[in-house]
């Protein structure tokens, strides 16, 4: 199990993947935004998405949960 | 409705500044100067920021996010009506550009500080701006005339245009939403991303392609548009230094600029004002080949730069002051008096960095609260600073904490005195890309003037 976290303070931008989607390594999860940068959240091992916990628009401290993949 | 607001006294009684951080302390700072009541808007983000209590009054007008705040003109408007402001200055990105901004400004009675919005309008559309510097004879590079529709289209266009090409968002700006393609590959997925950002972040999906030079330097010019008609132009900023496509350092004049390319740019930037009838403060951009010192219209930005400061270092013109003396109806003060010759004089050399809220390695964005905050000072130093110790850097705005310019009799003492400044500017509590400019200041490459829209890419590859 693999939780992907938050990097930094950051915008949820686009939410690519969903809840039960079968991931690839490197795969899209979330497109975040800060100070005017796309910061693309990748999968870092193929996988389900268990659990999805970003909604667009929502904004995130670091280390805030973003995605399970088993 | 007339396109621009009527002559009214010689000097503006008040003027609401619609932006924020250090654009908006140095446009208060100027105003406040000449006597004009300055009124700053802010977003719930920049309460504690040093422009809100430098103001003379301070208007809340809503959340963070840029929708809710800086681009709600809605309340923007509101907050003029509700302090008597006489003018509206927009400083740089948010509504600056924004054509429509401007016309609902001077509907409302108010005075815009800018050009008129038809020159707005017409050089906001990046297509519609190289067709008119293209008939004008100013020279631009291959590229499309129309909007690209689709990724087929574009490879069309590539195929007459040549390879490698620069494919933008034709209502873009501020480097954002561009990418170069070298094949129809590359050409296919940079259309593909140039379109989602372009919708997102201007909200208009229209796409243009350019044949891209390399090696090259981007070079613009400052030009003033005077009540009657004249253009004048102000010197160039080489502006080579960047990375994502965004500006980290600029300086004047440019080390690869000689008197003969420099009287042809200039000459060239006059014309483009002139053609849409220039108002104000502008800037127009060019693509200089560093091969052949050919040089090519980019785009012309209808507003102030944030690199100005270093155009009024070597000018002893204070631009923000122009621009509102052009705004109250008035003319300028450019040399002693209103300007006869139309040659403005320069002194020595000057260099901005912008010191940014991000890691000095990779450029990713490091928001946080500022613990400490040091700047230079001494000779030929000037800080234009957003932030002071204890603000809150948030992830809403653009990463600029400050710009440092620095003046010097030539390149080589102004180059020195950049050294020792960065060395002594301390902030701590985020990362911030000093590092990155004393590495930019001792390497070879910025050291002897030679360098291209590349150097970043060699300094940090």
């Amino acid at each position: 199990m693999a939780e992907v976290r938050a990097e930094m303070v950051a915008n949820v931008w686009k939410v690519v993947t969903a809840e039960g989607e079968e991931v690839s390594d490197g795969a899209t999860l979330v497109i975040l935004e800060s100070m005017k940068m796309e910061i693309p959240v990748l999968a870092e091992g193929p996988g389900t998405v268990t659990k999805l916990a970003v909604a667009e628009g929502d904004v995130i401290q670091e280390g805030d949960l973003i995605a399970i993949i088993e | 409705m007339p396109d621009t607001a009527e002559p009214g006294p010689a000097v503006l009684e008040s003027v609401l500044v619609a932006n924020r951080g250090e654009i908006a302390r140095r446009v208060i700072a100027t105003a406040r100067r000449m006597g004009i009541r300055a009124i700053a808007v802010y977003s719930e983000a920049d309460a504690g920021l040093p422009f809100v209590r430098e103001a003379d009054e301070a208007v809340l007008i809503g959340p963070p996010p840029p929708a809710r705040s800086y681009l709600d003109a809605g309340a923007i408007l509101r907050a003029a009506r509700d302090t008597g402001a006489r003018a509206v200055h927009p400083g740089y990105g948010f509504l600056s550009e924004n054509g429509l901004f401007a016309r609902t400004v001077i509907d409302a009675g108010l005075a815009w500080v800018g050009p008129p919005p038809s020159a707005i309008e017409q050089m906001g559309d990046k297509i519609s701006a190289r067709n008119l510097m293209a008939a004008a004879g100013v020279p631009v590079a291959p590229g499309t005339t129309e909007p690209v529709n689709d990724a087929g289209e574009a490879v069309a266009a590539a195929a007459f245009i040549g390879y490698p090409v620069m494919v933008k968002a034709a209502a873009g700006g501020g480097g954002i939403g561009m990418s170069a393609a070298a094949d129809p590959e590359q050409l296919v997925a940079a259309f593909e991303t140039a379109r989602s950002r372009a919708e997102r972040f201007f909200g208009n999906p229209a796409i243009l392609l350019e044949r891209y030079v390399a090696p090259a330097r981007h070079v613009e010019v400052q030009i003033l548009g005077l009540p009657g008609g004249r253009v004048l132009a102000l010197g160039e900023r080489d502006c080579s230094v960047q990375r994502r496509h965004q500006k980290v350092a600029e300086e004047t004049p440019s080390p690869g600029v000689g008197p003969a390319l420099r009287a042809r740019m200039q000459e060239a930037a006059v014309r483009a004002g002139e053609t849409v009838g220039y108002l104000g403060a502008g800037t127009v951009e060019f693509l200089v080949d560093a091969r052949t010192a050919d040089f090519t219209f980019l785009e012309m930005n209808t507003r102030l730069q944030v690199e100005h400061p270093v155009t009024e270092m070597v000018t002893g013109i204070d631009l923000v002051e122009q621009q509102l003396r052009i705004a109250a109806g008035g003319d300028v003060s450019v040399g002693a008096g209103p300007c006869a010759t139309g040659r403005v004089p320069a002194s020595g050399h000057a260099i901005e960095l912008r010191v940014y809220a991000e890691d000095p390695d990779r450029f990713l964005p490091s928001p946080g609260t500022i613990t400490g905050w040091t700047e230079p000072s001494g000779e030929g130093i000037r800080v234009d600073a957003g932030y002071e110790a204890g603000n809150q850097v948030t992830q809403f705005y653009d990463p600029l904490l400050a710009k440092l310019c620095v003046w010097g009799p030539d390149r080589d003492e102004a180059l020195r005195r950049a050294r020792d400044a960065v060395a002594s500017f301390r902030i701590t509590g985020l990362k911030t890309n000093l590092a990155f400019h004393a590495d930019l200041l001792d390497s070879e490459e910025f050291s002897d003037g030679g360098y291209d829209t590349l150097v970043v890419s060699r300094l940090r590859p």
